[in-house]
């Protein structure tokens, strides 16, 4: 126990902070080394908005502007600054829906991406490593083959393309599917059957576009896992033995190339992340990365930082999660 | 090598998929040399003519002509990966090597490092950084700055392989006779550990192409120059699809796509082709 | 009858990649018997086709290792087994485990390691026997393992919590769980100090003396088939090129390459450096002509590389394939 918590535990946990460490300090630079400055870029596109703005008021607006940036003071204090701001919460005022504070749209948006992801990583991770495992055993299966075909088809394929295609196919060729966002326009969120229904019957299309790269991917690393596995001595030993089939496929197989497959969700995890956000933008979904996209289209500087520093956060914290859970699979971390 | 490629074109069926999709991508940028039309250049043609034998490709609603354009986009995303690739195999190659063979601290150090720069999530903290130097960021620099987040998966593939490497005894039959440690490197283990570097290379160009789409979609990149990302960026700019103009769309995708399946295709090849299982069957040890 | 008659087992492995395609001879022509109540040796250096005779005999190949010719036949007594042709479910349920039971070689790894040892008797047993009460279960295989002088706590364990003399150990306790006629071992010492192997080759040797059953025990080791073995056949890349008593074996060899083997044998005290024979085991893929060990043979003569010897039998059921020895010796 004590080692597990000395060689497992603590290394972990030092290893989340470092991420977040590392993340924060890059946030906290690259506005810093960028040639544009973000005062002058706001002040300069509100006068090019033709509105009539007195000198003082500009004057004022830098001013608060640069406080607001945390771009007062030393580079260290500044820095500082930063932490302590963000250590309590503040992320300052959206520019865009000023002065709803960046943390409160974050709060809307943050539900409907973590949903989507934890939905599509769930079902495509089970789905993808059961079809692998069988892969292995039941190469010459029609139905394996075509998913084999399907997956090295889909994975290569950028999460951008991918969602095109599934949209053009889904909701403007053969409309099956709605168009985009989450409800149609005007509907009152509430929470009756009917409103989750229509929620998931347009979340459905960026769901399935999710599922269906993830199954691929899943898919793949199985089979060639397993395809090893197969031949490691205790499978060999188990069908000697002549164990049932999907005994050894269950508790022999998956239940040991399971355990890379945790580690690789792990390491892809802001890999997939990032294709999250991305389908959100084509299908329209209102999460994370709708509100970014809608961020980079207002030139909404402070919530751009806020999504990036809360998604470096968050995907840390989904592999935190990740590594406490693995060691539940593998007795020999659990037990050293 | 030339023995490689036949057989591989023999007997492995992804294999011939994959250069026949990279023959057409290629074909298709070298014909961006003999454009008849500069590509930033608009109104050239008559505009949002559906594809005919005149423009196989069609024409989009800026009155380009999208086969030379989409010549030139095929061309610059590939420059893009490829300087990506570059950049961050000397990061991987360097990083790799050294905790690998360094091991210890130094290994851990750098491997907890690496960890940090695989976890976090790139999108969010590119779209930042592109915000920033909105039309500022060329091709070019696009590409250095991919390749300088691209590097950790390689980095740990890389490592892994030198510490199978190390367990091996003709290192340690080499580090007992003297051999220096660099010498040894790269007279020992190279040919092992390149295989895998050729084939990182081709899915770390499939990323950064793939991100370039994104973040040109976003108009983050310089959409002036085309890529396979700003012709998108421009058909939506033009509401292709609902002005019905659908080829304006259909011409990068299935560019991508047959680009996107060649590269990984032969990926995957290859990958089974260096395996050592599949290696040792072969020589038949 | 004989537990067990193979008569001209041919098995080799075909292999195809990229358009080259090879054949293993690993198994060219052996013929042998397993008695009951005998304990049988295979001896011969690595790689000459032990492993392959085995997965064979207990009917465990798999592609793309096949049977090119040859009969396996067993004879359990209350029935018999043709090994080449039974149908695999009806292998799986009358003679896996329950008649032959099979200690792979490197049985150290043959254990789960995300499962407690007891699950693995568990599936085991259920497989092929059921386990209408878990309680009965849990206490017969306890008893079982105590008998085999292991501590019963194993059972609740990981195997990498085990040693590898203690892994190896579960590995034959488990393979004994239903008393089989016959227990086929492969390499089950190799990997494990001095000491260790003593206990496993005991264990294994109480075992048969007590359900007087039949061990064929393969091993390059000679010195373990000479404690061990009631009977030794000595293999030579994919042939058995000498069998007879342990005894005869070792006291009155009559194959170069069973003299060689038993000559690099070390004998306690003697710090003589060892005459060794040039080479190794030929490629079973392209062997060599006549008889397969005239490159290294030392008295090889010309007829060695161009005919085939024939397996002679002596008295004392000494067989040996060599041009040296002659019909009118038998
Ligand atoms: N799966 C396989 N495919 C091809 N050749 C094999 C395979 N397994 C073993 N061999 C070859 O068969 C020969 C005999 O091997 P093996 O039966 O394992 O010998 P031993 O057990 O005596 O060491 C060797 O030359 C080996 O290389
Ligand atoms: S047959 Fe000839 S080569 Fe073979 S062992 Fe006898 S003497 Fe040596
Ligand atoms: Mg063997």
């Amino acid at each position: 126990m004590r080692k597990f918590v000395l060689n497992y535990l603590i290394p972990r946990i030092g290893q989340y902070f470092l991420v977040i460490f590392l993340g924060v300090t890059l946030t906290f630079i690259i506005p810093r080394l960028s040639p544009s400055d973000p005062v002058e870029r706001q002040v300069s596109q509100l006068m090019m908005s033709g509105s009539h703005v007195s000198p003082e008021a500009i004057i004022a607006m830098r001013e608060a502007l640069t406080e607001m940036y945390g771009l007062s003071g030393s580079l260290w204090e500044q820095y500082l600054a930063f932490w302590g701001r963000l250590l309590k919460g503040d992320l300052g005022p959206s520019l865009s829906s000023f002065p709803t504070p960046v943390t409160q749209l974050l709060a809307t948006a943050m539900p409907w991406t973590f949903g989507l992801l934890m939905t599509s990583i769930i079902i495509s991770w089970i789905v993808g490593n059961i079809l692998g495992a069988l892969a292995s055993y039941y190469e010459k299966n029609v139905a394996i083959q075509i998913v084999d075909v399907v997956s090295q088809a889909v994975r290569p394929i950028p999460y951008y393309i991918m969602a095109l295609v599934l949209l053009a196919v889904f909701a403007y060729w053969i409309p099956i599917f709605p168009f985009s966002g989450a409800y149609p326009p005007g509907t009152r969120v509430e929470f009756s059957l009917s409103f989750i229904l229509t929620v998931i019957r347009h979340s459905l299309l960026p769901l399935f576009s999710l599922v269906l790269i993830g199954i691929g991917g899943w898919f793949i690393g199985m089979k060639s896992l397993t395809s090893n596995i197969i031949s490691e001595d205790y499978v060999v030993y188990a069908e000697n033995a002549g164990l049932p089939k999907n005994r050894i496929l269950s508790q022999y197989i998956i239940r040991n190339a399971m355990l890379p497959q945790i580690t690789g969700l792990a390491l892809q995890i802001g890999l997939i992340f990032s294709g999250a956000l991305i389908m959100e933008v084509v299908f329209g979904y209102p999460g994370m990365g709708t509100l970014t996209f809608q961020a980079v289209m207002a030139n909404d500087y402070t919530l751009i930082m806020g999504i990036t520093l809360l998604s470096i956060v968050g995907v840390a914290t989904i592999v935190l999660i990740l590594d406490f859970i693995y060691p539940l699979f593998d007795p020999r971390v659990r037990i050293q | 090598m030339l023995t490689v490629i036949r057989d591989l074109l023999k007997y492995d069926g992804r294999f011939r998929v994959a250069f026949v999709f990279l023959l057409l991508t290629l074909i298709l940028a070298a014909l961006s040399l003999f454009s008849p039309y500069a590509p930033n250049r608009t109104f050239l043609v008559p505009q949002d003519m559906p594809p005919s034998l005149q423009h196989p490709f069609g024409t989009n609603s800026r009155g380009q002509d999208l086969l030379w354009w989409m010549a030139f986009a095929v061309r610059n995303s590939l420059i893009l990966g490829i300087i990506t690739a570059i950049v961050s195999r000397i990061i991987a190659i360097f990083v790799g090597l050294v905790a690998g063979y360094r091991g210890g601290g130094i290994d851990r150090l750098l491997m907890s490092f690496n960890d940090s720069f695989v976890v976090l999530p790139v999108l969010p903290i590119l779209i930042l950084l592109s915000f920033l130097l909105q039309g500022q960021l060329s091709l070019v620099a696009l590409a250095l700055l991919l390749g300088l987040f691209g590097w950790p998966w390689d980095a740990r593939l890389i490592r892994a392989q030198v510490l199978s490497l190390k367990e091996r005894s003709f290192t340690r039959t080499a580090v007992y006779s003297g051999t220096p440690p660099l010498k040894l490197t790269l007279r020992e283990h190279l040919p092992f550990v390149l295989p895998v570097v050729f084939a990182t290379t081709i899915n770390n160009m499939l990323w950064a192409i793939g991100m370039e789409v994104t973040l040109s979609v976003l108009g983050l990149s310089d959409v002036t120059v085309p890529t396979i990302g700003t012709t998108i960026f421009w058909a939506n700019q033009h509401q292709a699809l609902v002005a019905g103009v659908w080829w304006w769309l259909a011409a990068p995708i299935i560019v991508a796509v047959v680009l996107f399946l060649g590269l990984y295709l032969l990926f995957s090849s290859v990958n089974e082709f260096i395996d050592p299982r599949t290696r040792l069957r072969r020589i038949g040890a | 009858m004989p537990l067990l008659q193979i008569e001209d087992l041919r098995a080799y492995y075909r292999t195809e990649v990229y358009g080259i395609s090879r054949s293993v001879r690993a198994v060219d022509g052996v013929s042998m018997e397993l008695y009951n109540n005998e304990i049988y040796g295979i001896a011969g250096e690595s790689s000459c086709g032990k492993t392959t005779l085995i997965k064979v005999i207990s009917g465990t190949l798999k592609p793309p290792l096949r049977v090119e010719s040859g009969r396996v036949h067993y004879d359990f007594g209350a029935f018999e087994v043709d090994m080449l042709t039974i149908d695999p479910e009806e292998l799986r349920q009358t003679v896996r485990w329950k008649e032959i039971s099979y200690v792979m070689q490197g049985s150290m790894s043959v254990l789960n390691p995300v499962r407690k040892i007891i699950r693995t008797f568990e599936d085991i047993v259920r497989t092929h026997q059921g386990i209408p009460n878990k309680k009965l279960f849990l206490e017969q295989t306890q008893e079982h393992v105590r008998r085999l002088g292991l501590p019963p706590d194993v059972l609740n364990l990981y195997p990498h919590q085990l040693s590898g003399g203690m892994r190896q150990r579960v590995a034959i306790a488990l393979a004994t769980v239903f008393h089989p006629s016959l227990i086929i071992a492969d390499e089950p010492t190799t990997a494990l100090d001095v000491v260790v192997q003593r206990g496993v080759l005991q264990m294994l040797k109480d075992i048969q003396a007590e359900s007087q059953n039949t061990v064929l025990l393969v091993t390059h080791d000679l010195a373990v088939h000479a404690n061990v073995a009631d009977r030794v056949g000595i293999m030579y890349a994919g042939r058995i090129v000498e069998e007879a008593p342990t005894q005869i074996i070792f006291n009155a060899p009559r194959h170069p390459y069973t003299e060689h083997l038993i000559r690099s044998l070390p004998t306690i005290g003697d710090k003589s450096v060892k005459a060794s024979l040039g080479g190794a085991p030929p490629n079973l893929a392209n062997p060599p002509s006549g008889c397969r060990f005239h490159p290294r043979c030392p008295l090889a003569m010309d007829r060695c590389r161009t005919e085939t010897p024939e397996m002679i039998t002596l008295s004392h059921h000494h067989r040996v394939a060599c041009h040296l020895v002659t019909e009118a010796e038998a």
